[in-house]
């Protein structure tokens, strides 16, 4: 800490590299408090809400649930479970369009709600934690299911568990929500402040961490009061710290925050805990605090209903697996048509093809935006190497130098230019005169270099297959042959006294011969 | 809702082609008024020449590629080639050779690279350097600055000196002309003349030449604008013209005698346009930051030793132009230390 944070008393805070401001639009839903959404006709609830290996289905078509029954379980330690989040029939279990940048389907189980939202049994609440082996802990934050609600849905459970060759020091917490539009984490803070910091402390617990920072965004002032005002009510003030960071996009960004909070950077390829960190979405916090405290699995979530086309906008409790168009209509629908519907924040969501699509664990906001809100990019000119995107990527990355090499293919090149240290906060895109989609190119480069990886893996496997098959048919050969020889050792080893048999066979062989010689001269005779 | 899918981001784009140019040309202004100001209205002729030509030839050359012309000239990029090639000619230049210039930086040196975006010179001082080699009596026939001109040449007599090569009746070329600053310096130093000798002429102001140095003071301040603006960043102009004024301060304090002041360097010639308007051309210039430094003190230093050993007495064209080929190089060998990679790249 240099001499002047010392003095001053304040924290000293990093930068990281460029960055941009946006219009934040938090207005438009920040003054809204976290309303329960009534339980839809039906819920689609995704298996597979996390990174890592797919969960298992637990259900068959037409079982009962209880809110709570655990539906799908893990199948690998990076995994998690999936709970039904509310009483009902299991009506199918079937391919239904989910909320992911590809469009595509997944499979879901589809829940008729019987209205009742009866519990299953929950196990139960864990007050005396401390007290408790870290590893039952872990366990029922696993059993829960508790991910990453800050987009990513990485299984809390295993950045819990960090191992033990590595030593923790620091626990950042991240309030930062720096997308634009974007307002559950603020409210959630507002108004569950205590229920954070319970979740905090049980984090806090099992890392064995020195320091605890929460980095709040400084254009959420009233978040930041009730997060220290809560702070201040509990024993933790001595390890841990709610800061405010300036607010400039993308500073939510995990490596980013860490950046800012600590100076630390974490490695390309590598995660926080490489440098002694880790790092928790305040949702996640909160979920934890339920499953730990309480008892409960993570079946609802938070989420922003926002963007100008919406009548009025709203931060929602959602039951995981409510669709996009129960959420609108619950806002009381379009109040204009709008020009599309994004899953996630302006800067980093990806468009939603249907609304039918359901909320899941990483759901943070649906965003419908107005024409004038989010205006079709006009043509893309050529790039005129400017430089603003490099100014303005939080990577240090030279983004237009990765365009040229994205266009021309040139895919060994464009790794030369460090693409996978690309986080794709869309920086670049925003702020280039020319109009190019910036981030398209870098995700279609990813996504050519991913497959060229798979085709090489594959076409390795066929050929480390094929000279196995090889070496395998030249040793059942080899056995076979051995075998034989074995065999035909063995049959002569049975002819009754052996060299003495072979005498008579030369002698028959003598005697066939001279006949037939004399058979020959015989028949020369009578020729002349 | 349309079913084209849009990546992310979805919000505005806030940068446009179109309006950086637009800064650019607002850039100029002030100095386009001084030059109009010292050397008549042969300055404002040309730039309205030039620009016709250029945004004809521009829209002439897309139709021919099978492009949409009007977005290629709306992006404003051959108006602002157009008039830096304007101002950099002498303000009396026949309308014929403002046309091969421009023929030559629009069609040869931009679009046969490919149009916009993609040439690797900056297209402007191309076309200088052209016709300097190829007319080079034309090219450096400048009027005297109006305080010192004999005859203040009216728009109409402007016209008609560009248009037709007449020139107003008693008046002869070699009367209206004057050396510039770089070329009197450099002739009367070549005669073995001391600074102080030479700088007796009334042709000296108190940097460099009278009514040169003011011009130089009014690109200076729309300089100034585009880095305000975030237009331009001081990477380029501020290397550059430490690389000129170091160079020229070093040989300076060796001797006086021989070697002007570093400050005639600096608003003499096209130093200071240079530095923000044709260096800081981000199509040809070096786009790393430390590259920006680089590239821009190396043609300072090119500036100065042209001016003094070369064989012409400005030396911006040439410099820019050098270093034009050797940025991509530049950018290579300077790329910055992405976030997480440690010290691997220094």
């Amino acid at each position: 800490m240099s001499i002047v944070h010392l003095l001053s008393g304040k924290r000293r805070l990093w930068k990281f590299h460029g960055g941009i401001h946006v219009p934040d639009e938090k207005a438009l839903s920040n003054a809204c408090a976290i309303a329960t959404m009534p339980l839809p006709k039906r819920l689609v609830i995704p298996l597979q809400q996390h990174i890592g290996a797919p969960a298992r289905p637990l259900i068959k078509v037409g079982d009962g649930v209880l809110k709570g029954q655990t539906i799908a379980e893990p199948s690998g330690f990076i995994s998690a479970p999936v709970h039904a989040s509310s009483s009902g029939t299991v009506v199918a279990i079937e391919s239904h369009p989910v909320a992911h940048p590809s469009g595509l389907s997944a499979v879901c189980a589809i829940i008729e709600p019987d209205g009742k939202d009866a519990w299953s049994e929950l196990p139960p609440p864990l007050p005396d934690y401390p007290q408790l082996d870290p590893a039952l802990i872990r366990e029922r934050i696993r059993w829960a299911g508790v991910v990453g609600m800050g987009g990513a849905a990485f299984p809390t459970a295993v950045k819990l568990s960090p191992g033990i060759e590595r030593t923790i020091q620091t626990l950042v917490i991240n309030g930062a929500e720096c997308e634009p539009y974007i307002t559950c984490d603020d409210r959630l803070m507002r108004e569950r402040a205590a229920h954070i910091l319970e979740g905090v402390r049980i984090m806090h617990h099992l890392l064995g961490v020195a320091e605890v920072l929460i980095g709040i965004e400084d254009n959420k002032p009233e978040a930041i009061a009730a997060m220290r005002l809560a702070l201040a009510d509990t024993d933790m003030g001595s390890y841990t710290e709610v800061v405010s960071i300036p607010t400039l996009y993308p500073s939510g960004g995990e490596k980013q925050l860490i950046r800012i909070l600590t100076g630390k950077e974490v490695p390309t390829k590598g995660i926080p805990a490489q440098v002694g960190i880790v790092c928790q979405n305040v949702g996640s916090a909160a979920a934890v605090a339920d499953a730990v405290l309480e008892g409960k699995p993570l079946i609802s979530r938070v989420i922003t209903v926002t963007g100008r086309a919406i009548k009025h906008p709203r931060n929602l409790e959602v039951p995981i697996g409510t669709r996009a168009e129960d959420l609108i209509a619950h806002c009381d629908g379009y109040q204009e048509a709008p020009r599309k519907l994004v899953c996630g924040g302006p800067m980093m969501g990806f468009e939603l093809k249907q609304p039918s699509v359901p909320v899941t664990k990483s759901t943070n906001c649906l965003l419908a935006l107005t024409a004038v809100e989010s205006p079709d990019p006009e043509p893309a000119l050529a790039c005129i190497r400017c430089g603003r995107c490099a100014e303005a990527c939080p990577a240090k990355l030279l983004p237009q130098q990765m365009y040229w090499y994205a266009r021309s293919k040139d895919l060994d090149r464009i790794q030369d230019y460090n693409l996978f240290d690309c986080i794709e906060c869309g920086c670049c895109a925003q702020v280039c005169p020319s109009h190019i989609p910036l981030v398209q190119y870098y995700r279609y480069a990813k996504t050519e270099i991913w497959a060229r990886e798979q085709e090489r893996k594959k076409s390795e496997l066929a050929r480390t297959r094929h000279a196995a098959r090889q070496a395998r048919l030249e040793r059942q050969e080899k056995e076979r042959q051995a075998r034989l020889r074995k065999q035909k050792a063995a049959l002569a080893a049975k002819q009754p006294d052996g060299a003495e048999g072979a005498d008579t066979k030369k002698a028959a062989i003598e005697a066939a011969r001279q006949r037939a010689a004399a058979k020959k001269a015989a028949t020369q005779t009578q020729a002349t | 809702m349309k079913s084209t899918i849009v990546s992310s981001p979805h919000v505005p784009r806030i940068n446009r082609v179109d309006q950086i140019m637009l800064q650019v040309l607002l850039a100029l202004v002030p100095g386009i008024a001084a030059m109009t100001w010292f050397f008549g209205w042969g300055v404002l002729i040309n730039v309205v020449l030039a620009v016709t030509f250029a945004v004809t030839a521009e829209a002439a050359v897309m139709v021919l590629r099978g492009r949409p012309p009007l977005v290629a000239v709306g992006d404003l990029s051959a108006v602002v080639t157009a008039v830096l090639f304007a101002i950099a000619v002498p303000p009396t230049l026949p309308w014929w050779l403002t046309l091969l210039g421009i023929l030559f930086a629009i069609v040869l040196v931009k679009q046969l690279y490919g149009g916009m975006g993609y040439n690797p010179f900056n297209p402007a001082m191309a076309a200088y350097v052209f016709l300097l080699i190829s007319y080079p009596v034309a090219m450096t026939t400048w009027l005297a600055p109006s305080m010192l001109a004999e005859h203040s040449f009216s728009f109409m007599e402007s016209l008609r000196a560009i248009l037709t090569g007449v020139l107003p009746p008693g008046l002869d070329w070699d009367g209206v002309s004057s050396a510039t600053p770089l070329d009197e310096m450099r002739g009367k130093l070549d005669l073995d003349m001391t600074i102080a000798e030479i700088r007796q002429s009334p042709l000296w102001g108190s940097f460099g030449g009278r009514g040169w140095e003011w011009v130089g003071n009014w690109f200076l301040l729309g300089g100034l604008y585009l880095l305000w603006r975030r237009v331009i960043t001081w990477h380029i102009p501020v290397s550059m013209l430490t690389g000129l004024l170091v160079c020229a301060g070093i040989f300076w304090v060796l001797d006086p005698q021989t070697h002007p002041f570093p400050a005639f360097h600096l608003f003499s010639g096209a130093a200071i346009l240079g530095a923000f308007f044709i260096a800081t051309d981000p199509v040809t210039a070096c786009t790393t930051k430390r590259g920006q430094v680089i590239f821009g003190a190396l043609i300072g230093v090119a500036v100065y030793v042209i001016r003094s050993w070369g064989g012409y007495p400005d030396a911006v064209a040439f410099a820019v132009l050098l270093m034009n080929i050797a940025a991509p190089t530049i950018d290579y060998y300077t790329q910055p230390r992405v976030f997480g990679h440690g010290g691997e790249r220094g």
